[in-house]
C-alpha cells in the first residue's frame, strides 16, 4: 500500500466514532475561487452501516497524549500511529471536492505536544485551503479544549461549523474512563465561541461586511451506553446544552467496544446499544421540533426510554386523556401530537381540511404511519366507538402489525443465549 | 377531445392555451410518437402546434396567480416524463385558470395529491444528482460525468454545478436522453453528442484520463472502506440510500 493509501486508512479510521457528518447551515458563496455550500447540506454516499459520507472526516494525527479508555486513539492502545502533513490534507480535500465525492472537511486530531500546538497545525490547513486554493466549500473543525482564544478565534473566521466532544454524558461518568478530562474544559471554549458568534451577528446588523463567523454553528457529541447514565440523565444534559450554548446539533454516539483491557466498559463483541441511541435522537427530535418539554417523555418515574416503541407513543399511551384528536378541528400542536404523524403531514391535513372535512382514506395516502395513528385521531369518517380500549391493548395491536425491526433484534439476540 | 403535443414543456403549455381558446371537452393529452392505443372511442384528435409566445402567455398567467417558485413546479413535474403527471398537471392548471388558485393546497384530492407526490419525487432525484454525480478528469483537464438519472433533472442542477464548480470545466452527461451539459468556465451548454463521442465517454477509449485521476479514485474508494463501522452493518438501510442502480456510476461502489 502506498504511504498517503495507508495514512488515510489509518486517519479515517480512527476518525470515524465522531459521528457528525452534517454539512448544512450554512450560506458560504462561491466568491471568484471553487466551492460554495449547501444550505441543506449533501450526503454523497452513504457506508455499508447506513451513515451518510459527507465529508472528508480525518485526524491529521492518532498520536495522542491523552488515554481515554473509550477512545481508539488512546495512548496506551497499540495501534498503528501516522499523521498527514498539511499539504496532504489540503490536496486530498481539493482532490475528492473538484471530484464531487465530498461537500467539504472535518478535521480533528489526537493531542500532541499541547492543545495549542495542535490547534496551530489544523489551523494552517484551513488558511491554506481558504486563502491559496480559494476554496470555499464546507469545513467542520476540532475546537481543541484548552487552546488559547485567540487561536479558536482566528479559526472561526474560516469555517463554517466548530464542535467539541462532550465524551461521556456527565462529569462522574468522564472521570471513570478519562480521568485526565473534565467537562468544564468544554463548556469553557463552546462559551466563548457562542459569545463570539453573538458579536458577530450583533455586529452585522450594524456594518454591512462583517465577516461570517461560524456560520453553521457548533455541535457537541455523547458517547451512549459505555458509562452507567439513564435516559434522563443524558436527556437534560442535552437540553441544557442547546440552551446554553445553542448548539445547533447535540449527537448520541452508540459505543462500540473498542477496549479489552478496561474492565468497566462494555466488551468487545458486545452489541452496541443502536436501539437506545435511535430512541434518543427521537426524543431529542420531539423536544426540537414537536413542542414537547423534557419531563414529558423522561421523567423520576420514567427514566429510561422505551426500546420496544418509540417515545412519541409512548408518551400518549401514558396520557389516553389527551386523545383522540379530531384532524378536523384540533390546531397543528395537537394534530402533531399523535403518534405516527410528522410535521409535513401535519401541515398538509391544515392546508386541505379548508376544502372539505377529511376522512381516513384521504389522511391514509398524505404519508402517516397509519397503524399507529389510527388510535389516536379522529377522522370525518371515523366510527364512533362507545368506551375507549385499554392502552395496553393499542400497544398490543400496533406491536403485532407491525415489523418491528428493533423487537426482531432484541429477540433474536436473546434467542442466541439459549 | 386528444390534444397531441410534441413532448416538450411548451408544448404543454400551448395546450392549455387551446384548451381554454376552443374549450374542448373530455381533453386527453397524448404525446406525438407514443404508443397511440389511447384514441378516444370516436376518435377526436388535434394537433397542438408548439408557439413559443402562447407558452409564455400561460407561464406568465401562472405566474401572476401563484408564487413564482409554486409556478415552476409544474416545469419540474413536467421533467418526471410520467404521463399520469402529466395528466393530472394539466387539470390542475385548468382549474387554476377558472379561479381555483388554492387548489394545490388541497391534498385530500386525488390528482393534487399525485402532483405533488411527483414534485417529491423530482426533487429527491435532483437532489441525488446533486449528490452522486461523479467527475473523473481527463488529460485535457476536462471533468466529465455520465448520468442515467430516472427523470429529467439535468436542468434542475445547472445553476448548483455552474456556482460550486465555476474555475474547471465539467460535462454532465445523462445516458438515457442523450445529451449533457457542458460548462466552458463561462457558460453552461446543452450538447448532444455525436455517435463517436458517446463512444467516446462509455469506453475509455477515446478520452483518456489524467495519470492522477485513477490515484485518487483508489484513494476515495480507501476512505469508503475505511469510514465504515462494521459492528454496525445495516445493508437495508444502506441500500435505502443508495440504490442498486446508482452503483454503476459511483466510484465507490466499484470494487
Amino acid at each position: 500500500m502506498e504511504r498517503i493509501e495507508e495514512k488515510l486508512k489509518i486517519l479515517a479510521d480512527a476518525a470515524k466514532y465522531d459521528v457528525s457528518c452534517s454539512s448544512s447551515g450554512s450560506k458560504r458563496k462561491n466568491t471568484g475561487g471553487i466551492g460554495d455550500a449547501s444550505a441543506s447540506g449533501i450526503c454523497h454516499t452513504y457506508t455499508e452501516d447506513g451513515r451518510c459520507v459527507s465529508l472528508l472526516k480525518i485526524l491529521l494525527t492518532n498520536h495522542c497524549i491523552y488515554d481515554c479508555a473509550f477512545c481508539v486513539s488512546r495512548k496506551s492502545n497499540d495501534v498503528k500511529r501516522a499523521a498527514f502533513t498539511v499539504e496532504e490534507v489540503v490536496e486530498l480535500t481539493m482532490n475528492f471536492y473538484r471530484r464531487n465525492y465530498i461537500e467539504g472537511l472535518f478535521l480533528s486530531s489526537g493531542i500532541f505536544k499541547n492543545a495549542d500546538f495542535t490547534m496551530e497545525r489544523l489551523m494552517r490547513i484551513v488558511k491554506k485551503l481558504r486563502l491559496e486554493e480559494k476554496y470555499n466549500g464546507y469545513i467542520h473543525l476540532k475546537t481543541i479544549p484548552g487552546a488559547c482564544e485567540e487561536l479558536i478565534k482566528e479559526a472561526g473566521l474560516y469555517v463554517d461549523r466548530m464542535s467539541i466532544n462532550l465524551e461521556m454524558p456527565t462529569e462522574a461518568g468522564l472521570k471513570m474512563v478519562a480521568p485526565e478530562k473534565d467537562h468544564e474544559s468544554v463548556k469553557k471554549p463552546l462559551a466563548f465561541v457562542q459569545n463570539q458568534i453573538q458579536e458577530y451577528k450583533a455586529e452585522s446588523k450594524l456594518i454591512k461586511h462583517t465577516p461570517q463567523f461560524v456560520p453553521a454553528g457548533q455541535s457537541t457529541q455523547m458517547v451512549i451506553g459505555a458509562t452507567p447514565e439513564t435516559d434522563l440523565e443524558i436527556m437534560n444534559v442535552a437540553k441544557t446544552f442547546y440552551n446554553d450554548y445553542k448548539l445547533k446539533r447535540v449527537y448520541y454516539s452508540g459505543y462500540i467496544p473498542i477496549n479489552t483491557e478496561n474492565s468497566l466498559l462494555p466488551q468487545v463483541g458486545s452489541r452496541p446499544p443502536l436501539v437506545r441511541e435511535n430512541r434518543l435522537y427521537q426524543t431529542d427530535w420531539l423536544l426540537r421540533f414537536y413542542d414537547f418539554n423534557l419531563d414529558e417523555i423522561l421523567n423520576p418515574k420514567h427514566q429510561q426510554l422505551d426500546l420496544d416503541i418509540d417515545p412519541k407513543l409512548s408518551w400518549a399511551l401514558r396520557n389516553p386523556h389527551y386523545f383522540p384528536v379530531d384532524i378536523n378541528t384540533a390546531d397543528y400542536k395537537q394534530i402533531i401530537r399523535i403518534p405516527g404523524m410528522g410535521r409535513q403531514s401535519a401541515m398538509k391535513i391544515i392546508q386541505s381540511r379548508k376544502f372539505g372535512r377529511l376522512c381516513e382514506y384521504q389522511v391514509k395516502k398524505m404519508g402517516i404511519a397509519f397503524n399507529r395513528a389510527r388510535h389516536f385521531m379522529r377522522c370525518a369518517d371515523t366510527p364512533i366507538i362507545l368506551g375507549s380500549p385499554s392502552m395496553e391493548y393499542v400497544k398490543q395491536t400496533i406491536l403485532q402489525r407491525n415489523s418491528n425491526k428493533y423487537l426482531k433484534e432484541t429477540s433474536s439476540a436473546q434467542l442466541t443465549l439459549f | 377531445m386528444n390534444y397531441i403535443f410534441d413532448g416538450t414543456y411548451n408544448g404543454f403549455l400551448c395546450c392549455v392555451f387551446e384548451y381554454f381558446e376552443y374549450k374542448d371537452t373530455d381533453v386527453q393529452l397524448q404525446v406525438e410518437g407514443d404508443n397511440a392505443t389511447q384514441t378516444t372511442l370516436f376518435g377526436l384528435s388535434k394537433n397542438i402546434i408548439t408557439d413559443l409566445a402562447k407558452a409564455k402567455r400561460v407561464q406568465t398567467g401562472l405566474q401572476k396567480r401563484l408564487e413564482k417558485s409554486v409556478a415552476m413546479d409544474f416545469f419540474r413535474v413536467f421533467l418526471s416524463e410520467d404521463r399520469k403527471a402529466w395528466a393530472a398537471s394539466f387539470s390542475i392548471i385548468c382549474q387554476i385558470f377558472s379561479g381555483k388558485t388554492n387548489i394545490l393546497q388541497n391534498y385530500g384530492d386525488e390528482e393534487v395529491l399525485y402532483f405533488k407526490q411527483t414534485l417529491k419525487k423530482v426533487s429527491r432525484e435532483r437532489h441525488r444528482m446533486k449528490a452522486f454525480i461523479r467527475f473523473s478528469k481527463s488529460s485535457d483537464g476536462l471533468f466529465f460525468a455520465i448520468a442515467e438519472p430516472d427523470f429529467n433533472v439535468l436542468p434542475l442542477i445547472t445553476t448548483f454545478f455552474k456556482n460550486r464548480y465555476t474555475d474547471q470545466k465539467w460535462l454532465i452527461y445523462d445516458v438515457k436522453r442523450k445529451y449533457g451539459l457542458l460548462y466552458d468556465k463561462q457558460t453552461v451548454m446543452e450538447v448532444k453528442l455525436s455517435p463517436e463521442e458517446k463512444y467516446a465517454l462509455t469506453a475509455d477509449a477515446i478520452i483518456t484520463l489524467d495519470e492522477e485521476d485513477e490515484h485518487f479514485q483508489n484513494l476515495w474508494k480507501r476512505y469508503y472502506r475505511s469510514t465504515n463501522i462494521e459492528a454496525r452493518r445495516n445493508m437495508k438501510l444502506h441500500l435505502q440510500y443508495v440504490p442498486k442502480r446508482y452503483w454503476k456510476y459511483l466510484v465507490e461502489k466499484q470494487i
